[in-house]
């Protein structure tokens, strides 16, 4: 697979990544009596300054990708390669420099921030942790500059979680995960938790950090017209594999994999009249287990174009038009 | 187009409802006089975000809310011509699960988990209808087929835990069915699960409300879910109906200015990528210290001094049945600073 060949130096490359999470039954002598394939053999690459969307319903591998390109989990296999360097069996030490450059931002504003402590220390812990602003009074002026940065009056540094909206609570999330001056940025759902009126404003805050920062962001979703406004290519998962990437506008204008083609037909459109019109059958079943995944290809129980092959054999990416890539041995 | 079938009388009515809520930073009105009607086999959506009181007002019909600290303080509940505000708490248990169902939108914690799904649905059937067992697990079987699960008699046996979020919501929506019921209250229904799941279990609920002549209020935040499956829509924030109409009318010629940024603050899969989207600036407004005028004032683009006198009450304005709770409902352009 050379799916990334083209791009002369991205800066994260993942190659056949893989993450097995093992399954054990008893409760003295644990056998082991399967893995949960949560990501099953994914390549990827992001470019420097671009944002990939990674979208995918619950259980599509999709948040496991993230915690892995994180190094929160230590991948079964599979090449993480960061920069030129393969962070997949880094160290602990190693890991702590990583951790400046790439950082995250969590979907649940509520149940990320530490509820004891102040604004100010959540975000001036990481500066603490790494050494970075280790003069107390520059690291509280570092702390008001970010809140600032991100929407907030600087005087919310003595406020405690508790006392802040949602949309305040993700602000504060995202200052913390710009307080090392990070170039890459995994947003796990990070507008997914938040109200209409107040998503939209979060959106907005992403795409001026990005350009002010000059940030790479691995955006992961499963609202499929939020990845469209925010993302330059995306990826589509299902049951632990990418099966669909191409440039943000090819995908959605012309999606190519069964699988995307029922995801977007599932999304309903803010309009009475487009949605009279609008026809659809939801694509059938749900989406099996992990543990033991259909053979062939993974989405054929419930693809309405399946032949007898797609039963048997597993499509690899294919590159069908200039830089779209689809695991569908059918479409063409 | 009229707002509702004026030739028939309402299924619900809905008549100036007022909840209240005594918290710690002071008294929550969380429903402030609302009203809103829902006709025979009709699905009307409540559209609100977060502590707007869509789920309350629901809650509230079904007196299901906790006392202390909450409280109806005010109203009339008409369904089918008995004030369910007036009723015994004996006759209003025959009134939830028989005449109104409910699904809720975490199937997990609705269903019982030491019971099988069977018990779950043949209890309701055996409480409202005085079925016998055997009848009882008879209609237990056909409801499964309704709701489009396959091995109904292994289904039965099963624990809540051993089914999917998405075959929960249908058992869900089985015990609804279960009694024959007028109405169905469903908040944020599918909003716990992924977007297939939430097609086909929303065109399930379609089918089978209009299959079997039931109406549905849909409680939801999903735009896009209302524009497909509601007829008529009642916008809430700050625990007030602040726009209703059919929902042609709301999308199409909104004349209330949250409705208007509303629709305007979401990306849409139809239409060309914005350059930047247009978000409703500043926060929802804190339930306790609200003043005497519009609660949306602070956050409206169209807000005049008046704003700030009274609270706006709803009035007609744009399309016939559409009203609209703004002083300016008349004079918005809704392409006003569009990007």
């Amino acid at each position: 697979m050379t799916m990334a060949a083209a791009d002369a130096q991205p800066l994260l490359q993942v190659r056949g990544l893989r993450m097995h999470f093992p399954v054990t039954e008893g409760l003295i002598a644990r056998r082991h009596i399967g893995d949960v394939k949560a990501v099953d053999g994914v390549d990827l690459a992001i470019r420097r300054g671009e944002t990939l969307g990674l979208v995918g319903e619950s259980g599509c591998g999709k948040t496991t990708m993230g915690r892995c390109i994180l190094r929160l989990e230590k991948p079964t296999a599979g090449e993480i390669l960061y920069d030129g360097v393969d962070i997949a069996n880094l160290g602990r030490r190693e890991l702590v420099a990583l951790r400046r450059r790439i950082q995250v931002i969590f979907q649940d504003p509520y149940s990320s921030l530490n509820p004891r402590q102040k604004v100010g220390s959540i975000i001036g812990e990481p500066m603490m942790v790494h050494g970075v602003e280790p003069d107390a009074r520059r690291r509280t002026d570092r702390v008001r500059e970010l809140l600032s940065v991100c929407g907030l009056n600087p005087n919310f540094a003595d406020r405690y979680p508790h006392e802040m909206s949602g949309g305040q609570r993700q602000r504060v999330g995202i200052a913390r995960a710009l307080a090392l001056n990070p170039e890459f940025i995994v947003c796990d759902e990070a507008v997914s938790a938040l109200d209409v009126s107040i998503q939209a404003q979060i959106i907005n805050l992403l795409e001026d950090l990005r350009d002010k920062f000059n940030l790479t962001y691995l955006f992961i979703a499963h609202d499929l017209s939020v990845v469209r406004h925010l993302c330059q290519r995306v990826a589509v998962m299902y049951l632990g594999r990418v099966v669909e990437l191409a440039e943000c506008d090819e995908l959605f204008d012309n999606p190519l994999h069964p699988y995307t083609k029922a995801l977007l037909g599932a999304v309903p459109v803010p309009d009475p009249a487009v949605e009279a019109e609008r026809a659809f059958q939801p694509v059938a079943g749900e989406v099996p287990s992990p543990i033991n995944p259909p053979p062939g290809c993974v989405f054929h129980p419930r693809c309405s174009i399946a032949v007898a092959a797609c039963r048997v054999t597993r499509p690899e990416l294919r590159e069908l038009r200039p830089g779209h890539w689809a695991a569908c041995d059918v479409v063409s | 187009m009229n707002g509702r079938n004026e030739g028939l009388p309402p299924l619900l009515e809905v008549k100036d409802l007022h909840t209240e809520f005594r918290t710690g930073a002071g008294l929550v009105r969380a429903v402030d006089g609302i009203s809103y009607t829902v006709d025979p086999g009709e699905t009307v959506a409540i559209v609100g975000e977060s502590g707007s009181g869509k789920s309350v007002s629901a809650l509230s019909i079904l007196r299901l809310i906790p006392d202390p600290p909450g409280r109806v303080t005010g109203g009339e509940v008409l369904f089918a011509g008995r004030d369910l505000m007036r009723l015994s708490e004996e006759e209003m248990r025959q009134v939830r699960g028989s005449d109104i169902g409910m699904i809720f939108q975490e199937p997990m914690t609705s269903l019982n988990p030491v019971l099988t799904i069977g018990r779950q649905i043949t209890e309701t059937l055996e409480q409202h209808r005085d079925m016998n067992r055997a009848a009882a697990d008879r209609r237990a079987v056909e409801l499964l087929g309704l709701v489009g699960i396959a091995d109904a008699n292994r289904r039965l046996e099963q624990y809540p835990h051993q089914l999917s979020g998405g075959m929960r919501q249908r058992i869900m929506i089985a015990i609804a069915l279960a009694c024959d019921p007028k109405m169905i209250i469903a908040d944020e229904p599918t909003t716990a699960l992924d977007v297939t799941i939430q097609a086909q279990i929303l065109e399930l609920m379609q089918k089978l409300t209009q299959q079997l002549g039931v109406a549905l209020i849909i409680i939801t935040h999903n735009l896009g879910v209302v524009a497909r499956y509601a007829q008529r829509v009642n916008v809430m924030y700050a625990g007030r109906i602040v726009e209703s109409g059919t929902a042609a009318a709301l999308y199409h010629n909104p004349r209330h200015p949250y409705t208007i940024a509303l629709l305007r603050s979401v990306p849409r899969l139809d239409r060309p990528r914005q350059a930047r989207l247009d978000p409703i600036e500043g926060q929802p407004p804190d339930l306790t210290r609200l003043d005497r005028g519009c609660s949306f004032r602070p956050r409206c683009r169209f807000a005049i001094a008046t704003c700030a006198e009274a609270r706006p009450p709803l009035a007609p304005a744009g399309a016939p049945g559409q009203l609209s709770a703004c002083f300016r409902s008349h004079e918005l352009d809704v392409t006003a600073g569009a990007a």
